[in-house]
């Protein structure tokens, strides 16, 4: 739109004029805008600070009450520290991540479709995150992928038990030792015979074609015979200690005789659950049945338990956010100069001294900006750790958000100490987005 | 240009506000008041719901429907009723049918909100906001206490409380009443002590039905022998752990104790409750008795560890487990699953259970007629014949149920009469009984998890529950 113009400027009443309704024409089009954020923002924020300052009935005004709370309810406190740890770590990590990522996939051929597949992750809603890592952090390695992959590797590396949680009949008997075997109390002379009942046999470690248990042969004198059988006939009945004619043999538990603290003679038992063991000097002998027979299979870490919640959480963030941090620094990185980097190359720079000392200097506003936006967004963290985890760990995993919904909505209804906890929660954010408005500032000028 | 622009912005101002304002509410899809400009948008929408279409056909079938009931409903053609209930997946299919037949018989229309298990989030902020349903369905008589002591509440007219007097045992009068005044309709209940079995593992094991919690005791460590968990505890959800403690302490300390722990006239750190805590951790400590990694099993999993994973042998919970079973696993009530009472801890055993009530937020002649319908046997017992519903309504007829599994544990429930407690977490303030991860629920989570320390989670008890009721 153009107006002819006079000659010379234009007198000033006219510019008066024009300057006046453009700004009449701004405060036109920021009105509807202005009056969203005063319903929406200023005015909950005015609220939320009225209704801190009284109590759970919002009748009676307590002053600072609801905040002291705060710092002596040991929820709350849970849910300070555990802000802490996201506020150190979670950040610092996506920074850090995204910084590799971005500087590495300008050296890979397929570097677009690298990015894109970390970046994805972006395109899912919270909800949906925390879901998926619930399923994948499930502790049974049937369901978990995370228990699964480390079972599996596990496995790799050692065998697995005959008999998992198999034990003695009789524990008084032979009680349990340290290591996870059992140890007879009795010592026996060579040439007697022993019988070794086992209950808590699983009916999936059974042998397909299972047989009947039979008693021990005579034992010569350098000798000690035994059978291992499970004492348990099924449907009740049956003598427990006694081979009953519906009970099964045991093959394949090691039996060991010790002598003195030391192990003389070691045997496995056969089809028949019958075992014999040589070779033994005269004198008290010791039967043992090592650990090795009765190892729990190795079921993964209980990443959601109350010790390991919060990494576990924080690990869900970190593939959630690390793309958002490898593309911003990523477009940072592109817009450093070339020749920079050429220069320090020739001028005998290996690769871990350009990025340490050119790269990242040169990079320090872009990791700044996505530092602080991680920590702002890291003290609001909510909907990861309300979906994430259980009941049995939800105080562990606590953080200030979840704090605040619990105590206003969850049963206590007590909107007067949710407020404090939303306008404390405020105050924290505060300094980072003061931070920002500054650089935002500076960089203006 | 200035004029255009100037009004252009006036007339997308307009549009915005008018957008704004009216009724936008998304739970009432008949909103025929609202401006001409978007009644085109409404009527889009009102081809998909039904609720139009329903009443013109009540109109047109209330003269010609006889009367279901005895029960004299009175014509609503027009009327429109918002029911709030936890009730999701088929407990609202099944549901739906009994508010069907009260639109066929009085031509009302019901909008069903089904708010999921937290229903207090939900309520509470639309009764402050003075925005209610009309009717809601609480799962606990504590929130019926919240929302009495708000003045939320309408006391019921006096057909329903004819109703109730003649269909319920004094003691579901009671637990609808606060301060005096009646507001509650006891539709749906629970009977909570239940122990639920694979019929092949307790064969395998060779065990009979517990009389006692010693032979409960003794089982466990037989069928352990024989090569089976005896026990699937749900330790993710707390309240499956409250009920566990309620049997125990109700059947053990006796009714009276019950009553008082439950309004904290004795304290937690009661010798009582620590023989109860003391008696839980002979199975919950015992080693092996129950299944690996329990404190992340939720109650659905944990009855699909015992019924389709086959790894432990017996869980415990109420009778709506029935309903897991027959929805997520291949096994067959009755047949490969089965249930024995709680066994007697004490001298007797005891019958802990639960319910749902139903309290009217609005005192509309529709919302009392649909009061007065759910208090007849004939609503109940159309959700009855359906399976997976226990009423506590004494005139209904128990042939009705589809199976003598749960005439079974129906009759049992009205047979104890007014011995009968309701679930004790239930009763208090859900600060304490009602809410994941603080109160009770957490407590006696961490007493499975070490349920050695009976004297740490005796005092957290106390602790939480002087916080909740204030006293």
């Amino acid at each position: 739109m153009t107006e002819a113009r006079p000659g010379g400027g234009a007198p000033p009443a006219r510019a008066a004029a024009r300057a006046r309704e453009g700004r009449w024409l701004a405060w036109l089009f920021l009105a509807p805008a202005g009056l969203v954020l005063l319903a929406l923002v200023l005015w909950p924020i005015v609220y939320s600070i009225w209704r801190s300052l009284f109590d759970r009935s919002g009748q009676a005004f307590i002053g600072l009450g609801n905040y002291q709370r705060i710092f002596t309810d040991p929820d709350t406190f849970t849910a300070l520290k555990n802000n802490l740890i996201w506020v150190l770590v979670a950040p610092a990590l996506v920074t850090v991540l995204g910084l590799i990522f971005a500087v590495l996939t300008e050296r890979v051929r397929w570097g677009t479709a690298f990015k894109l597949i970390v970046f994805m992750p972006m395109a899912i809603s919270f909800l949906a995150a925390g879901i998926i890592f619930r399923v994948v952090y499930d502790q049974d390695p049937a369901k978990g992928v995370a228990n699964a992959i480390i079972t599996s590797v596990h496995d790799v590396f050692s065998s697995s038990s005959q008999y998992p949680g198999a034990r003695p009949r009789d524990a008084d008997a032979m009680p349990a030792t340290d290591a996870g075997g059992f140890a007879s109390v009795e010592t026996i002379q060579p040439g007697s015979t022993i019988l070794l009942p086992l209950v808590g046999v699983e009916a999936g470690t059974l042998p397909d074609e299972p047989q009947a248990a039979q008693p021990p042969a005579e034992a010569a004198g350098d000798q000690v015979t035994g059978t291992v059988w499970f004492d348990f006939t099924r449907g009740g009945g049956g003598v427990p200690g006694e081979i009953d004619d519906t009970e099964f043999a045991l093959p394949g538990v090691t039996v060991q005789a010790v002598q003195d603290g030391e192990v003389v003679a070691e045997a496995t038992t056969d089809d028949q659950g019958l075992f014999v063991l040589e070779g033994l000097d005269p004198g008290d002998v010791q039967i043992t049945l090592p650990a090795g027979n009765f190892a729990q299979p190795f079921r993964g870490v209980s990443w959601l338990g109350p010790s390991l919640v919060t990494p576990a959480i924080i690990g869900a963030y970190v593939w959630m956010w690390a793309g958002f941090a490898m593309v911003l620094i990523g477009a940072g990185l592109a817009a450093i100069p070339r020749d920079a980097l050429e220069a320090a190359r020739i001028d005998g720079a290996n690769e871990w001294q350009v990025f340490r000392h050119i790269t990242v200097p040169l990079l320090a506003p872009v990791l700044t900006v996505v530092l602080v936006t991680m920590i702002i967004n890291v003290l609001k963290i909510f909907d990861l750790v309300y979906i994430i985890a259980p009941g049995s760990s939800a105080q562990a995993a606590n953080v200030i958000a979840v704090q605040m919904w619990a105590v206003s909505f969850g049963g206590a209804q007590d909107f007067g100490l949710g407020s404090a906890l939303g306008v404390f929660l405020f105050l924290l954010v505060l300094p980072a987005m003061l931070f920002n408005i500054r650089r935002f500032r500076q960089e203006q000028q | 240009m200035k004029r255009s622009v100037g009004i252009a912005s006036a007339a997308a101002l307009a549009l915005v506000l008018s957008a704004c304002g009216g009724d936008t509410g998304t739970d009432t899809p008949a909103d025929d008041d609202t401006g001409a400009a978007e009644e085109t948008t409404e009527d889009a929408g009102d081809d998909e719901a039904t609720t139009d279409e329903g009443t013109d056909d009540g109109e047109a079938t209330t003269d010609e429907a006889p009367a279901d009931s005895g029960l004299a409903l009175p014509d609503l053609s027009g009327e429109e009723l918002e029911v709030a209930a936890v009730w999701t997946g088929t407990e609202q299919e099944r549901f739906t049918l009994v508010l069907n037949s009260f639109e066929e018989q009085t031509g009302a229309s019901i909008q069903y909100t089904s708010t999921g298990d937290d229903i207090a989030p939900v309520l509470t902020p639309r009764v402050e906001g003075g925005n209610p349903p009309d009717v809601a369905f609480l799962p606990q008589p504590g929130l019926l206490n919240e929302f009495a002591g708000r003045d939320a509440l309408q006391p019921v007219s006096a057909d329903v409380e004819a109703a109730i007097d003649a269909n319920y045992d004094t003691v579901w009068k009671d637990l609808g009443t606060v301060d005096g005044n009646l507001y509650g309709v006891w539709f749906k209940a629970a009977n909570k002590s239940t122990i639920w079995y694979d019929v092949d593992a307790i064969d395998a094991a060779g065990v009979a039905e517990p009389a006692t919690w010693d032979d409960l005791v003794a089982n466990s460590q037989t069928i352990s022998d024989s090569g089976v968990t005896p026990w699937s505890i749900a330790g993710a959800d707390g309240w499956t752990l409250t009920d566990w403690f309620e049997n125990v302490y109700l059947s053990q300390a006796g009714p009276e104790m019950y009553d008082q722990l439950t309004n904290h006239e004795i304290p937690w750190t009661d010798p009582s409750v620590e023989e109860a805590l003391n008696t839980l951790a002979e199975i919950w400590g015992a080693d092996g008795f129950v299944v690996d990694g329990a404190l992340q099993l939720d109650f659905p999993t944990s009855v699909t560890t015992v019924f389709s994973a086959g790894e432990a042998a017996m869980v415990y919970e109420g009778d709506f487990v029935a309903g897991v079973i027959s929805g997520e696993t291949d096994a067959v009530v009755g047949e490969t699953a089965n249930f024995f009472p709680f066994p007697a801890v004490g001298d007797a055993p005891a019958v802990v259970g639960g319910g749902d009530v139903a309290v009217a937020f609005t005192d509309t002649e529709a919302s009392m007629a649909l009061m007065a319908y759910l208090a007849s046997p004939e609503a109940a017992e159309i959700w009855v014949a359906e399976g997976g519903f226990t009423s506590p309504n004494k005139s209904v007829d128990t042939a009705l149920y589809p199976d003598d599994l749960s005439r079974g544990i129906a009759e049992g429930l009205i047979a104890a009469g007014d011995a009968f407690r309701f679930d004790m977490s239930d009763q208090m303030p859900s600060a304490f009984g009602g809410t994941p991860g603080q109160g009770m629920w957490q407590d006696l989570t961490d007493f499975l998890a070490d349920p050695t320390d009976v004297q740490g989670v005796m005092e957290s008890l106390e602790a939480n529950a002087s916080a909740a009721y204030g006293r």
